[in-house]
């Protein structure tokens, strides 16, 4: 056999091809549940952050199915939709002004509202679900996320010190006008609005959940501003 | 040939040390910059390329008498860029929370120079066995280091091994301060400095005239 032969060469390159395609199918087909559910019970161990529960990936499941009471999408005008909220995509309905994922807790007997976060860190994406008691201003709890922000200085804001600071601070300005909560550098203060300190060192970061959080409550507003 | 001949010890355990893949074949430093801030990682990363060149080894090993000469970089990227895939796909699906703290860095593991260097410079050339135990020595010796430099830099940048908090409340009252600057990636490269200094003044043959 003449392994120099270009037949032997082509031969050889697309059998190796099409093994290694069954093999990566028959692996990325036979994990694919496990890894399903671990997404899933990270995205429920986010929303129950969200509103001051802290879930252990074992029993993150049930707390979650104990306090959501509800689930459902919004859209830009506030109105209910059809749809399953926990599974929808939700960097793409920011993207494309889809409907947006809204979550009812009940918290000793207190209704909270979870309302979905997604913008731009400085290296990649970041998300994060944010609690608002039933008068729909003042937020309850926090959580954010992030794909790949520098370890230690804005990868922080997936941190409780960082998201605790949002307790009990509000969306509206005492007018009633929508305000966001503003991020600021540590010691600085803003005008007519509710802020929280950003993180040293990790200033673009900060801006991005500053710009995540006004950008994605707009998308809520309506529902926001609606008569419950 | 016994399994573990004295030739197949030095094939096992050199890496580890006088001929370390890092320190001084200066190789996959990309890697130990990048994973390492905090010690968990780092060792998810060490076992994670020993498996992958260990496996690689194997196989091209395997094959080394079947390779067409003229494309054999190629099937030595698809061999490991499957394995790395395979890897990865693993992590997922039972170590989910590292594989997001290494996010990207399970892919680049592709790109991994010691993997390249071993299945070119060893597994072309040798027994499948013998591949096996270069592979597991080059992983091991790779992880060593990546291991020490966690270490420190979890230690000092934040306090914590593990993500456990080893540094008493009493001496952050009484003024000490985790350095932030061994959490950004500069400082992985001088603590890989400090090590090869350190391994260099320990092993007098290393050193250039």
């Amino acid at each position: 056999m003449n392994r120099d032969s270009n037949t032997y060469t082509i031969v050889y390159a697309g059998v190796m091809v099409i093994l290694v395609a069954l093999v990566l199918a028959f692996t990325s087909q036979s994990l694919r549940q496990t890894q399903q559910k671990n997404e899933d019970i990270d995205k429920m161990r986010q929303i129950l952050r969200s509103v001051r529960v802290q879930a252990t990936p074992a029993d993150a499941e049930a707390k979650y199915n104990e306090l959501i009471k509800e689930a459902f999408l919004v859209n830009a005008e506030g109105q209910k939709v059809d749809g399953d909220a926990f599974t929808t995509d939700i960097a793409k309905a920011f993207f494309d002004h889809k409907p947006l994922p809204v979550f009812v807790a009940d918290i000793d007997g207190q209704t909270k509202y979870i309302l979905a976060l997604r913008g731009n860190g400085l290296w990649g994406p970041i998300w994060g679900y944010i609690s608002l008691d039933d008068d729909k201003d003042t937020v309850y709890g926090a959580d954010f996320g992030h794909q790949s922000e520098t370890p230690g200085l804005g990868a922080d804001i997936a941190k409780p010190k960082f998201s605790q600071e949002f307790y009990n601070k509000k969306i509206f300005n005492s007018a009633g006008e929508f305000t966001s909560i503003a991020i600021v550098k540590p010691g600085k203060t803003a005008e007519g609005r509710d802020y929280v300190d950003g993180i040293s060192g990790g200033t673009i970061t900060s801006q991005g959940v500053n710009q995540m959080l006004y950008d994605s409550l707009s998308g809520y507003l309506k529902f926001l501003t609606a008569k419950n | 040939m016994g399994l573990l001949s004295s030739k197949n010890k030095l094939v096992l355990f050199s890496p580890v040390s006088k001929n370390n893949p890092v320190v001084v074949q200066m190789l996959g430093i990309c890697s130990a910059l990048a994973v390492t801030a905090k010690l968990e990682p780092a060792i998810v990363m060490a076992i994670s390329v020993t498996a992958v060149v260990a496996f690689a080894n194997v196989i091209i090993s395997l094959l080394r008498n079947t390779i067409p000469n003229r494309i054999r970089i190629i099937v030595q990227l698809v061999v490991v860029a499957a394995l790395v895939t395979i890897v990865s796909e693993v992590l997922k699906a039972f170590a989910y929370e590292v594989n997001q703290q290494l996010s990207v860095f399970v892919g680049l593991i592709i790109t991994n120079c010691i993997l390249m260097g071993r299945l070119e410079a060893f597994a072309l050339g040798n027994g499948p066995w013998e591949s096996f135990l270069d592979g597991v020595g080059n992983g091991l010796g790779y992880g060593l280091i990546l291991i020490a430099v966690g270490f420190f830099r979890e230690l000092l940048g934040s306090g914590t091994l593990l993500g456990y908090s080893v540094i008493p409340q009493a001496v952050y009252e009484a003024g000490y301060v985790n350095n932030g600057l061994m959490i950004l990636p500069p400082m992985a490269l001088i603590v890989v400095a400090v090590i090869i200094w350190v391994h260099r003044s320990r092993n007098k043959d290393l050193q250039e005239q």
